[in-house]
């Protein structure tokens, strides 16, 4: 690979998130994206930042960066992802989106939220439900996330469900998204999701450990942070 | 009402016959948004959307709902039958579109309880 070429996989999941296996611990996450050739990656659990410290303190030291993120479910329940440099801002939309949440956990039904420290240690269990719906808009998510200095990018727009494609018909070409992300599974034409009018990114929606990486996207970049990568994706990097 | 007499009356498939069809069907609803559901469907509903995912599973068990009907020739995805089979949900399909299901399960003297809206959406 080339200097100057990061490959970035900016959608995973933690034991965190419900749906994922709880083998997605830190260390193990660290050592997979390494091992996969990744240079960063992405924690994205749902509607939580709860397990991004963890990760990240995990990763000290290494040649990986971790974007701290989660996965948004908005009240239309498409999902988009929210990545950030510091964590500050990712702090104040976490406080947003988890007002608006219902409910609480049920493990039996919707599986185990469970939050670590970077040595894999269970620390605690996050008792609302992270499954459920933040009561912003997608409208209100992307703006939110632009005003705090995010990368906003709507997940999955190829699947049928929780895609921003699917629950609102289309994508409304006015919302200030950075990149529509394609899933593992997609193997037809881009055109039809290049011409929403945005760049296009794939990543491994990884829930377990050995799917990191299985999609991700390169840039040309002199490093794998948000600011970096939205001027890439606005210079028209990214999927073709 | 029994589910099985809902079945055979209006010629539902049987995807997923959870605990059985002999369960009680107290009331309907008809939603395709998961939260929508969670916050006001009811204990004993047979709830009507066009989602297939599994989550709709989770939803069904953690609500206690009588069952779930896909409608519009909707088939569940294989994950979808897996969970249900694992949660003991029913999940049958039809061939109508809501709207018409909803209207036979009115005239078979099925009905929904009239709700305080919670929330918005």
């Amino acid at each position: 690979m080339p200097p100057g070429v990061c490959s970035v996989d900016l959608h995973v999941h933690t034991c965190l998130s419900p749906c994922a296996d709880n083998g997605m611990v830190p260390t193990l996450i660290v050592e997979r994206a390494l091992a996969a050739g990744l240079q960063a990656i992405g924690v994205c659990d749902h509607n939580s930042a709860g397990n991004v410290a963890a990760v990240r303190e995990a990763a000290g030291g290494l040649p990986l960066r971790v974007l701290g993120g989660m996965e948004i479910t908005t009240s239309e329940e498409a999902h988009i992802l929210a990545l950030f440099d510091e964590l500050e801002g990712l702090r104040l939309l976490e406080h947003r989106v988890q007002a608006g949440l219902e409910g609480l956990n049920d493990p039996e039904a919707w599986g185990d939220q469970i939050l670590v420290d970077a040595r894999d240690q269970p620390v605690g269990i996050e008792e609302r439900l992270l499954s459920g719906a933040s009561a912003l808009s997608a409208e209100a998510t992307v703006r939110e996330i632009q005003a705090l200095g995010g990368l906003a990018i709507a997940s999955h727009v190829d699947r049928p469900a929780f895609s921003l494609a699917e629950q609102l018909g289309f994508v409304p070409p006015e919302l200030p998204l950075d990149a529509l992300e394609l899933s593992f599974h997609f193997r037809g034409a881009r055109a039809a999701f290049l011409a929403f009018g945005f760049p296009l990114v794939s990543f491994s929606d990884a829930h377990f450990p050995e799917d990191i990486g299985r999609s991700r996207t390169a840039f040309r970049v002199a490093e794998p942070s948000v600011t970096e990568l939205r001027r890439a994706l606005r210079a028209g990097q990214g999927v073709r | 009402m029994r589910l099985s007499e809902v079945v055979r009356a209006l010629g539902l498939g049987v995807r997923a016959a959870g605990p059985g069809l002999e369960s009680e069907v107290s009331g309907g609803y008809v939603s395709d948004l998961m939260s929508d559901v969670i916050a006001n469907a009811e204990a004993g509903d047979l709830w009507l959307t066009v989602q297939i995912h599994a989550n709709i599973v989770a939803v069904a068990a953690m609500k206690e709902l009588a069952g779930i009907v896909l409608v519009g020739s909707r088939e569940p995805e294989a994950e979808t039958l897996r969970k249900a089979g694992e949660k003991q949900v029913t999940v049958l399909a039809s061939s109508l579109p809501a709207f018409e299901l909803a209207g036979r399960l009115y005239q078979l003297g099925l009905r929904g309880r009239e709700r305080h809206a919670a929330g918005g959406v």
